[in-house]
């Protein structure tokens, strides 16, 4: 589903380079954790993924589906089934938060060449979604994640998640922010969308999350390179002993 | 007065006096009004018309922009007038009433005059009292507007206009536009005076339909809010053509009064909408909306002075314009204090956003604060759409075009909402998408 090359990305404006050669191989039903230090390039390998464009691919391929994801404009990427929970979802005021997950929604549907929803349809498909994440309808009446709590807009965005219902979901740090009953929650809410020809990259610092959501690999990400893969048990070690052993290997 | 002409004048302006020459028989009024009328083309002779070195006029120079004048638009008929109206939806199915002014000239016919005579409503054609005993009073101007250009430029040519009164503490059940109608080429001049009377609440439409040519719109329009009264008046400026768009506002507010406005432009080549607001009572309020849409070449200008002449009064003033092209914005906003009106309270703002490199916006907030018992603040800002917002939109799948509008709308709805006109400005979101997909 997802092939990451020896992708070398670098700051468009200043030219530092940020990854530094990522090789990463995603199946289809697969989740794969991404862990690493501050700073390490994991936002930025999101970032790439969904096509931001502060960054400059130097080097290396993307293939997502075999098709060659670095060619596709955002929207393009959202809709061939591409999506990024940011770790710092952003307020957008003026746009209702409904008006905007219609238009999304839509926006997606017509460039598969699917028909827009009806109204009571896309209502009640936010009405099953808020009611799974526990997002109460007086949130989304307000302005796109304008004056959500930290908690509440992660909350929104596997909402947003939910409704869009890609097939490569990449989670940047998800949890930071959650409460304990609110990461179950959310948890349980990505759990819901595993499925076999679903793939979720979740990126995060700790081991809590990955209790619930139980990943299939796990790397270590580290000045931009993958320098460590392994299963679930690597989550463990990583917590025990952090980063320290193969930080100095990179 | 010729004799000592000191400006060469353009073609535009010769244009004009022989547009004077040739229609002033057929321009009414009384023996005072056309005294006034021809003080005024004198003015024009002697200063040529607003330039950029009149400091008023600084960014919006009609004297280089006016290539020439075109005759006045001739009487319209009934029927030509329909048509127009009928062609044109400005407020699709929103309830109101209607005044109609053709080429001018008021058209009773096609006005729901009757109506409104009985919601307490009295209309009548200014024409009829320019020629009466009284009409010179007509033409009067505020301290802050005396000698302004495009005023002086509506008197000398003022084809007619409408006169609105609300009786003291009528409350209309639905909102009133005035509309202008063009049946043909040629400029349409007019002037319109609308008091609205103790405790009266009006809520007023100002539109305009047809084409003009290269004949300029100048409306001047006078209203006076009584104590307690309350009047909101929402002009829409719309639409292409090279026509100047010339609008004057001149409002006089009693004790107690509210009056609030949105000026909406959207599209034409040359706009300017000036607006002199004059406090006489205490504890009264104005609200000033600018919601301005400018690309191409055009030239769109927000100019107001609010003038706080009695203690206790509160005047906002809230403008925002999106420029795109080669486009230019002017926002001209004075807050003037006087030394006795202590406990004024004056907030003004506004902002733009540039969708273009070369787009231009002159921002210039004003505080002129003679007295020291104060609250007054203005601010200006000036930017490019924010591309991290952008990025998350098209993150989601919603493409460029469609991801800058909802940035557009949502930049201007701040303006919109707080004017708080909800069912009349409820179709100005379609007029922004139409706007951006066709400028
Ligand atoms: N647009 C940018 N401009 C300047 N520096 C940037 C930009 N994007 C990333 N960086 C820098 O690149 C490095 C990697 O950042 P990135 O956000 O990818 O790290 P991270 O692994 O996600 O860290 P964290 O765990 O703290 O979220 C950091 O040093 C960061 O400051
Ligand atoms: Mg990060």
């Amino acid at each position: 589903m997802l092939e990451i090359k020896n992708l070398h990305a670098r700051i468009a404006e200043d030219e530092t380079e940020i990854l530094r050669g990522v090789d990463l191989t995603v199946k289809p039903g697969e989740v794969h954790a991404i862990m690493g230090p501050n700073g390490s390039g994991k936002s930025t390998l999101s970032y790439v993924l969904a096509g931001k464009d502060d960054y400059e691919i130097t080097e290396g391929e993307v293939l997502f589906n075999g098709e060659n994801m670095l060619e596709m404009e955002p929207d393009e990427r959202a809709a061939a089934g591409m999506f990024l929970a940011f770790q710092y979802p952003i307020e957008i005021p003026g746009v209702a938060t409904m008006e905007f997950l219609k238009t999304a929604m839509n926006a997606q549907r017509k460039a598969r060449g699917e028909d827009a929803l009806s109204i009571p349809d896309f209502m009640k498909r936010v009405k099953a979604a808020a009611n799974h994440l526990n997002v109460s309808m007086d949130m989304l009446k307000r302005p796109l994640n304008v004056g959500f709590s930290g908690g509440e807009k992660k909350r929104a965005e596997i909402l947003q998640m939910s409704l869009l219902e890609p097939s490569l979901c990449v989670l940047d740090e998800t949890d930071s922010g959650l409460d304990i009953d609110a990461l179950r929650v959310v948890s349980e809410g990505v759990n819901k969308l595993r499925s076999p020809d679903r793939a979720m990259v979740v990126i995060t610092h700790y081991q809590r999350l990955l209790d619930h959501i139980v990943p299939d690999v796990v790397h270590v990400l580290s000045k931009g390179k993958i320098v460590k893969s392994g299963d679930k048990d690597l989550a463990l070690e990583l917590e025990k002993n952090g980063y320290a052993d193969f930080v100095d290997a990179a | 007065m010729n004799a000592s002409m000191p400006v060469r004048h353009t073609q535009a302006e010769s244009d004009l006096f022989e547009r004077f020459e040739t229609s002033k028989s057929a321009l009414s009024g009384s023996v005072a009004v056309t005294a006034l009328r021809e003080a005024a083309v004198d003015q024009i002779r002697d200063r040529g018309l607003p330039h950029r070195r009149v400091e008023e006029y600084k960014y919006s120079d009609l004297r280089a922009f006016l290539k020439s004048a075109a005759p006045l638009s001739e009487s319209a008929d009934v029927a030509a007038a329909k048509a127009v109206l009928d062609a044109q939806d400005s407020y699709g199915e929103l309830e109101r009433y209607r005044i109609v002014v053709a080429n001018g000239v008021y058209l009773p016919e096609l006005s729901d005059t009757d109506a409104l005579a009985g919601e307490g409503v009295t209309i009548t054609g200014l024409n009829e009292a320019l020629a009466g005993e009284h009409g010179a009073q007509l033409l009067s101007s505020p301290k802050s507007a005396l000698n302004d250009g495009l005023i002086t430029l509506n008197t000398a040519f003022v084809q007619g206009g409408v006169i609105v009164d609300a009786a003291e503490g009528v409350s209309l059940s639905k909102p009133v536009e005035l509309v202008q109608v063009a049946t043909s080429r040629g400029a349409q001049v007019t002037r319109n005076k609308v008091t609205v009377g103790k405790g009266a609440k009006l809520r007023l439409l100002e539109t305009f339909a047809g084409d003009s040519g290269q004949g300029e719109i100048n409306s001047v329009f006078d209203y006076t809010v009584a104590d307690n009264a309350f009047l909101a008046t929402t002009r829409l400026i719309i639409g292409g053509g090279d026509a100047a768009r010339l609008f004057t506002t001149i409002a006089t507010l009693g004790a107690e009064a509210e009056f609030k406005s949105l000026g909406f432009i959207a599209g034409p080549r040359f706009t300017r909408n000036q607006q002199f607001i004059n406090f006489t009572g205490e504890n009264s309020e104005a609200k000033i909306y600018g919601v301005t849409m400018a690309g191409g070449d055009d030239l769109a200008d927000q100019t107001l002075i609010v003038d706080h002449a009695v203690p206790h009064c509160n005047s906002r003033e809230f403008f925002k314009t999106v420029l795109d092209g080669r486009s230019k914005g002017v926002y001209q906003g004075r807050i003037n204090v006087a030394q006795h009106a202590q406990k004024t309270d004056g907030e003004m703002m506004t902002q733009a956003l540039l969708l273009s490199e070369e787009a231009e916006m002159a921002n210039k907030p004003e505080l002129e604060i003679f007295a020291d018992d104060v609250i007054c603040a203005h601010g200006a800002t000036s930017g490019q759409i924010d591309e991290d917002l952008l990025f998350y939109l098209r993150a989601r799948g919603i493409p460029e075009a469609e991801a800058k509008t909802l940035l557009v709308l949502a930049f201007l709805s701040e303006a919109i909402e707080e004017y708080d006109e909800d069912d009349v400005t409820e179709g100005l979101e379609s007029r922004v998408r139409d706007w951006l997909a066709g400028h």
